[in-house]
């Protein structure tokens, strides 16, 4: 789509766009490039040569038990994430719909959480649930439970479950209040007449009504629960105990950065890359739904 | 006042039936309706706010006093010598970079990120809109598949591309890659467009050419945009995390958010507990003071951004 | 079927107060329309009724129940909306077969009742379309449709035809008093168009301000108002108003200018000199040359095509609309003032004075 009324001239316009162009290809395209080209090759254990193995990294990776120990740990920690953020900030969305007063109050308290990083929201929640010297932690080891995320498994994915779920909520609020407010009163007011309570106005019309913003919200969350939550996982629990809580995104790093494995690390982000297209481009034809009448 | 007209009613005004039970269950189910709602909102923001205020009672007290486990739930007396301690030591038993310069570096990050993004967003937003040339459309949707390239997914070979520029460890190394943003160029392109015709058209009559258009009439007019932009992508900038990690090695180019994490170590009790508190809430102050002042920006540069 | 019953009901928003006792009796299969400018407090006391608002005080009593204080759905009534309010995401059947789900009636029941309905709106071929796949007038038929299939003791419309373009409108009112006729389900309609409520309702309800200025059949609201604002409000162009006082033993109306009218039917009660305000309609302004008679200097001229309406100002200043069959051209036309169809009103209250 373009303006009908523009500006004469070809250079000016080239110009403007260049830094842009140039960071993209520089800091976009070229590394995904290398690391598509990566993946197909293999290094010696020196790093000295290199040899081209096709599909042979890729078959590699995904026969990995670790990798599919890591894809599996993604998709259990996405999906926790997803539904905790999800359903809670829904729950919360409703019950700030129902013109209270101190809506906006409310609001503003429950939105702030998003300002806050990944990381430092690991480190809040370690704080109260560090099995010696956090207020919860030390309340659940009294209370009979063994908890110690750093040797137990599912404590350590519930706990960066929690902590990855807590932002998020802000977030889904905010969108799902938009489009809670954005269903006319009338037709809200219609079913009531028509005999609807309001637990079956919600399901019969509320909730139709909202899956477009619902649908969009889940890939968003998805989104950030595969790739935005290194920092959680990083300062955490480094991905254990025992790959435990290692996920796609830091399997990625622990064999690009630690290990050095190139041609692994790289068949890896191409596989991510796929999957985050993939993605982005559903949440783009949420978007496009978006509206009902 | 005529209000009886016809029919005559007999019994008009005797006392018609009620259904008291149903009367008094509609009335509780609004009381218990409102009361659930109040209820759920004040659990919800106790929840989110929680823990921060562990965090805050945290950064109040002495090492000593949690590390034996017994941090109460009341804020203590030694908020001041924490934070100072903090501020011009930093915390953790490796004694990493003081609070104060982790601030200011997280400060020139987030700022050079965010400015740098809206900067280059408007630029090409107003070349892809106002002008036509060859590779327009190209150059567009060049820019609108980086959306699909999250950092955290091109992390290593974007690495070996600074560390080939030299740029590792540097302050351009850290910010360029990631000011290149297609949320920011859409959202500017979409409101540029909205922008009426008669506006260029004045222009040219009055003579203006096209960068004075975009300075004295595209830009204020898109204030409200760069203001929420800013809040958001302020946040993204200074809570960036797998990339400061990776890039910098020098500890006096720390930034704040990774400088926290690296203090936690094994997150052993022997930690230096309060003075990582106090980092950690001087580590989100700056973003949420942010979104506390300039909310309605916030929300709607939120809402915007994902159109 | 049902009779309604609106009991002294008052509602304020804060301080504000917006309705100050409403007392109503609907009989069964009537059709009564509450009209005003905006912000009279129709709505408002529409939406009291359907149970979408709480009164401040007051009773409402449907079919002799109170149901004031319970929820819609315990009210049985139906209500169309303005903006026909359809559930966006569902057929034309389901927004007609929603209601009648929701109280637990087999399918078999609920095909025959849409069906029926659907019949009667000539809308049987868009069941299964969805409401942003039709038009103005057909979502308006489909919203009538929902409130027709469950037979409930009252219709409720809130101004349902301000949305559609003029003639739809016209044809979509006639539709409606059909249909209401032929179903005889008492009806409380709201509308600011005069010409709607003229046409539509047995009897109106004219409000001003949060009070019911006058409740009668149209043609009494018309020929008898009970005051300046009901005067003013129905009927188009709007009554001519002027200034007196009363003379001669209150048989008498004396103007500004000193002309002198007498009335026609009997002196009117009050003290000698009290003054008055005259109402005559500008289809009672006659034109005609004679003792009596007043020069208007023409100032507009509207043409309708059968009728003209002529703004024009007496010599004393006033201004005086008339309204004439035929064409008209010219700067002067004089006309009498016919005491016949003079209305007379106090001029402090308002009230019409009769003799």
């Amino acid at each position: 789509m373009q303006k009908k009324v523009i500006f004469r001239g070809r250079i000016l316009p080239i110009a403007l766009l260049a830094p842009q162009l140039a960071i993209t290809i520089l800091f976009f395209f070229w590394p995904a490039g290398r690391a598509i080209y990566q993946s197909l090759l293999r290094e010696d254990a020196f790093g000295l040569s290199q040899e081209f193995v096709g599909i042979e990294n890729f078959q590699e990776v995904l026969s990995d038990p670790n990798w599919l120990n890591a894809a599996f740990n993604s998709v259990v920690f996405s999906g926790c994430v997803a539904g905790l953020a999800l359903g809670i900030a829904l729950f919360l969305a409703v019950q700030a719909d129902k013109s209270l007063r101190g809506v906006t109050l409310y609001r503003s308290l429950l939105i702030w959480p998003y300002a806050v990083a990944p990381a430092v929201s690991a480190v809040l929640w370690l704080f109260l649930f560090q099995p010696q010297v956090g207020l919860i932690g030390r309340w659940l080891n009294a209370a009979g439970v063994a908890w110690d995320y750093r040797l137990n498994g599912t404590h350590a994915m519930i706990l960066i479950v929690i902590a990855a779920a807590w932002k998020q909520i802000a977030y889904n609020f905010i969108f799902f209040l938009a489009g809670l407010q954005s269903i006319p009163a009338s037709v809200l007011e219609a079913a009531a007449i028509d005999g609807a309570r309001p637990s079956r106005r919600f399901w019969s019309i509320i909730f139709p009504l909202l899956s477009p913003t619902t649908f969009f919200l889940l890939i968003v969350n998805l989104t950030y629960a595969f790739f935005e939550t290194f920092g959680i996982i990083h300062a955490l629990t480094s991905g254990g105990p025992g790959q435990a809580t290692e996920t796609l995104i830091y399997k990625v790093y622990v064999d690009g950065v630690q290990n050095l494995n190139l041609g692994l690390s790289s068949a890896q982000s191409v596989i991510l890359m796929v999957l985050v297209i993939a993605l982005t481009a559903v949440q783009f034809r949420a978007v496009e739904k978006k509206v009902h009448y | 006042m005529e209000g009886i007209a016809k029919p005559a009613p007999t019994a008009a005004l005797a006392e018609p039936i009620r259904n008291d039970a149903l009367l008094r269950a509609t009335r509780r189910r609004r009381i218990f309706s409102r009361l659930l709602a109040h209820g759920a909102l004040i659990l919800g923001v106790l929840i989110v706010a929680f823990p921060i205020y562990m965090t805050l009672v945290g950064s109040t007290h002495d090492a000593g006093t949690i590390g034996r486990g017994d941090v109460p739930l009341l804020p203590g007396a030694h908020a001041v010598e924490n934070y100072a301690t903090a501020w011009n030591e930093g915390g953790g038993r490796t004694h990493t970079t003081p609070a104060s310069t982790m601030l200011v570096n997280s400060l020139i990050m987030a700022v050079a990120i965010a400015v740098g993004k809206i900067a280059i967003s408007i630029l090409s937003a107003y070349a892809v809109v106002f002008f036509s040339f060859p590779g327009r459309m190209l150059a567009f949707w060049a820019i609108f598949i980086t959306l699909m390239l999250p950092v955290e997914v091109r992390i290593i070979p974007t690495f070996q591309v600074i560390v080939d520029l030299n740029l590792g460890n540097t302050w351009p190394g850290l910010v360029i890659p990631l000011i290149a943003s297609a949320t920011a160029t859409l959202l500017f392109r979409q409101f540029f467009l909205t922008i009426p015709d008669e506006f260029v058209e004045a222009a040219k009559i009055d003579g203006a050419g096209p960068l004075r258009f975009l300075k004295d009439v595209v830009l204020p007019l898109s204030l409200t945009n760069i203001a929420a932009l800013f809040v958001i992508l302020f946040i993204y900038g200074w809570n960036q995390y797998l990339w400061p990690l990776l890039i910098i090695n020098d500890r006096s180019m720390e930034t704040i958010v990774v400088g926290l994490s690296k203090m936690i170590g094994r997150g052993d009790s022997q930690n230096e507990w309060n003075t990582i508190m106090a980092t950690a809430v001087l580590a989100l102050l700056p973003p949420v003071l942010v979104v506390a002042l300039m909310q309605r920006w916030f929300v709607r540069g939120l809402t915007e951004t994902e159109k | 079927m049902a009779t309604l019953s609106l009991r002294d009901v008052k509602k304020s928003f804060n301080a504000t107060q917006v309705l100050h006792g409403i007392d109503l009796e609907v009989g069964d299969g009537e059709l009564v329309v509450i009209v005003g400018a905006s912000g009279c407090g129709k709505s408002t006391l529409l939406r009291i009724v359907a149970g979408l608002e709480t009164p401040t005080s007051g009773q409402i009593v449907i079919n002799g129940r109170d149901v004031t204080g319970l929820e819609p759905a315990d009210r049985d009534i139906a209500m169309v909306f303005q903006n026909y309010a359809l559930y966006p995401h569902m057929t034309v059947f389901g927004n007609m077969a929603y209601g009648l789900k929701i109280r637990g009636m087999g399918r078999a029941e609920i095909q025959r009742r849409v069906a029926a309905a659907a019949e009667i709106l000539g809308i049987g071929p868009l069941l299964e379309r969805k409401p942003k796949q039709l038009s103005g007038g057909q979502r308006q038929r489909v919203a009538m449709g929902r409130a027709i299939v469950r037979e409930p003791a009252l219709f409720l419309f809130d101004e349902p035809l301000s949305n559609l373009d003029a003639k739809l409108r016209v044809q979509m009112r006639a539709e409606i008093r059909r249909l209401q006729r032929r179903l005889g389900v008492t009806s409380l309609f709201v509308t600011h168009d005069q010409v709607e409520a003229m046409t539509l309702g047995d009897r109106l309800v004219v409000m001003n301000a949060g009070r019911p200025a006058q409740v009668a059949p149209p043609m009494e609201i018309f020929s008898r108002p009970a005051d300046t604002y009901v005067a003013g409000f129905i009927g188009s162009p709007a009554m001519n108003f002027i200034p007196a006082s009363l003379d001669q033993g209150n048989a008498s109306a004396r103007l500004a200018d000193g002309t002198l009218i007498p009335f026609a039917d009997g002196p009117r009660p009050g003290p000698a000199g009290m003054p008055i305000t005259l109402g005559l309609r500008p289809e009672h302004v006659e034109p005609g040359e004679g003792p009596g008679s007043v020069p208007l200097s023409v100032e507009l001229i509207e043409p309708l095509g059968s009728e003209t309406v002529v703004h024009g100002r007496t010599p004393g200043g006033m201004a005086v609309t008339a309204r004439m069959s035929g064409a008209f051209t010219g700067d002067r036309l004089p006309v009498r003032l016919a005491p016949t169809h003079l209305h007379v009103f106090d001029a402090d209250t308002g009230r019409r004075l009769d003799p």
